[in-house]
């Protein structure tokens, strides 16, 4: 507190103290939400224990409740997500930082960042009557039947439409933008000196990046895409738009399927037993658990990335 | 090994052929990455603007919304909601944030800041449902109703980490040069914060709110439980209140066509003040810009 207060005037002091005071609101808020919804789902919690998160049933009229379904849901919606847009935004990423011509590069780097921009409830409106039909009578049966994806568990079933598949393409699009952003700037930071002694020593352009940038930049382009999901995990509107909400699990990403943060926008205002606002706070809760443990993991590869960018 | 490398060349012709070929190969798959990457934005724009641009018109901005099957009508209320709705967010947002932004920019390697810093990373990735029920715990479940005041909490919330980060990179470009100067003129630490450092910043400071708006205003998933919608005109904090991405996707989920045409309406309408406000951001960047080099 004397630390605090060292300043030499009064208006010195109340300066300090003001901007601390702000300064800790932030770690409160934090903390202020976490108690909040800890303290609101924990009747559910502590009525269900571990069934919570392992039962699929999902049965407000009969006043029981498992998550796994949604928990499931968000994992794979988030997973198909990744799988789909990291290996594009990678691609974006290095051609943005090294082989686009200037006259490309700031407008790619523009519409890419746009994307970002798309509200969610936009991406949703969009996904409903245009993604949906697209992959309803096009891909979904190309997928299916001309590649025999069929045969594997992923890709059965009829072609409805709203499913884990629809949710997922919308997340890929809706998480490439951060980690196109993350990973362009971390590939910017390996110096100049890397890809100069690559090229002196005979690689190829594309060995430069492969074994003289990449490496360089790999925790920075990991902490990206951990971002990317971080986004796709709490992303609401657009997958409760195209998921179709129905709590089951199935293996084939044709069927539909629900996630957590769907399950929380549908049933939040219809809720009527305290019971049922319980478990969707609980469900809430693990959300919150799980993206903090992601977004942190995260900001610690890209802070790791910045440092040694500096040193 | 120069000389190894020069006596073995000619036997390995074939695999440095392979070796430009692969690369000539990756260097256009990322080419064929950048243009798949923008495909989507392009499609969302281009089905944005054909659907919405036919119901947009005087009445859109004007008219109350219509019951289905009565042709006409817009979203007033909508329009009129997110604005307040964005107004009572900077008001919680922005001074928390700038302030937490001094206070980062000024203890730069503290305990306390480091920890601030990291803890406003992870508010920042805070899922948005989350902060939706957060607020209804706190400010819909104590009151007994839905407000507008509830909804602009859980936005203005989400916009303080942004404001913080922005706020604090924007004063650490100020040249120390000037706050030595005010010091050494006399003037108290204080009033050389808020009247040369902050004020230097300000234009900065401006993008980084602008920025921090832009994300919110089209933000659905809290207002679901606070603000919650309402289909009449009501501009009052403390009752429910309408919001354009409610409306938007309240009308895309209904089976009606003319709703349907409503909801390109309104996202176009929200994709417009979003980009809007974008630009207002990078005018007031280049304002700065423009400053520094006279």
């Amino acid at each position: 507190m004397t630390a605090l207060l060292q300043g030499r005037g009064l208006g010195d002091r109340l300066y300090t103290f003001g901007t601390t005071g702000f300064a800790l609101a932030i770690p409160i808020l934090l903390a202020f939400i976490a108690y909040e919804i800890g303290k609101a789902a924990w009747p559910a919690l502590h009525t269900f224990g571990w069934h919570f998160l392992t039962s699929s049933e999902w049965d407000p009229v009969n006043g029981h409740f498992g998550a796994a379904p949604a928990i499931f849901g968000t994992l794979v919606s988030s997973f198909v997500a990744l799988l789909i847009a990291t290996p594009l935004a990678l691609g974006v990423a290095i051609f943005l930082s090294e082989f686009a011509p200037a006259w490309l590069r700031t407008p790619v780097a523009f519409l890419v960042d746009l994307l970002a921009a798309i509200p969610s409830v936009v991406y949703g409106l969009w996904g409903i009557f245009f993604l949906i039909p697209l992959l309803r009578d096009h891909t979904m049966p190309f997928l299916r039947d001309t590649l025999h994806l069929g045969a594997t568990p992923f890709f059965t079933g009829p072609a409805y439409g709203p499913s884990m598949l629809a949710a997922g393409v919308i997340l890929a699009i809706m998480a490439l933008p951060y980690i196109s952003a993350v990973s362009r700037e971390v590939l910017r930071a390996v110096p100049r000196s890397q890809r100069e002694a690559a090229l002196a020593l005979g690689a190829t352009r594309w060995e430069t990046i492969r074994d003289a940038v990449i490496p360089n930049a790999r925790s920075g382009i990991i902490g990206g895409i951990i971002l990317g999901l971080g986004r796709a995990l709490g992303e609401t509107m657009a997958v409760t738009m195209v998921i179709g909400n129905r709590p089951e699990i199935s293996a084939s990403l044709y069927a539909p399927g629900y996630t957590m943060a769907s399950l929380i926008a549908n049933e939040f205002s219809e809720a009527t037993t305290d019971l049922h606002l319980s478990a969707l706070m609980a469900v809430g809760a693990v959300l919150f658990a799980i993206t903090i443990i992601v977004n942190a993991i995260a900001r610690w590869l890209v802070w790791r990335v910045a440092r040694q960018g500096v040193a | 090994m120069t000389t190894v490398t020069l006596q073995r060349r000619p036997l390995r012709r074939a695999t440095r052929r392979r070796r430009g070929i692969t690369s000539g190969v990756m260097v256009a798959l990322t080419y064929a990455a950048a243009m798949v990457a923008t495909l989507p934005l392009v499609l969302i724009l281009f089905h944005v603007v054909k659907l919405g641009i036919g119901a947009l018109s005087i009445d859109f901005f004007t008219k109350m919304p219509k019951p289905v099957g009565e042709v006409g009508g817009g979203l007033a209320n909508g329009i009129v909601g997110t604005l307040e709705l964005i107004a009572i967010a900077a008001l919680v947002g922005l001074p928390v944030g700038i302030g937490a932004g001094l206070y980062l920019a000024e203890k730069k390697t503290t305990l306390l800041a480091n920890s601030v810093r990291f803890l406003s990373d992870v508010l920042n990735g805070l899922p948005s449902i989350v902060m939706g029920i957060f607020a209804w715990q706190l400010l819909v479940k104590p009151i007994g109703h839905f407000s507008a005041l509830a909804g602009g909490v859980a936005l203005g919330a989400m916009m303080i980490p942004l404001v913080t980060r922005t706020t604090e990179e924007m004063i650490r470009v100020v040249p120390g040069s000037l706050r030595e100067a005010a010091l050494a003129l006399g003037y108290p630490r204080w009033r050389t914060s808020l009247s040369v450092v902050l004020r230097t910043a300000m234009p900065g400071i401006v993008t980084g709110a602008l920025v921090a708006v832009a994300r919110i205003a089209g933000e659905t998933a809290p207002l679901l439980f606070t603000a919650f919608g309402n289909q009449f005109w009501s501009t009052s904090p403390m009752q429910p209140i309408a919001a354009l991405p409610l409306q938007i996707f309240t009308y895309a989920i209904s089976p009606y066509d003319d709703w349907h045409a409503l909801a390109w309406a309104g996202a176009l309408v929200l994709i417009l003040l979003v980009l809007l406000i974008s630009i207002a951001a990078r005018a007031a960047t280049r304002a700065r810009y423009g400053a520094a080099a006279d």
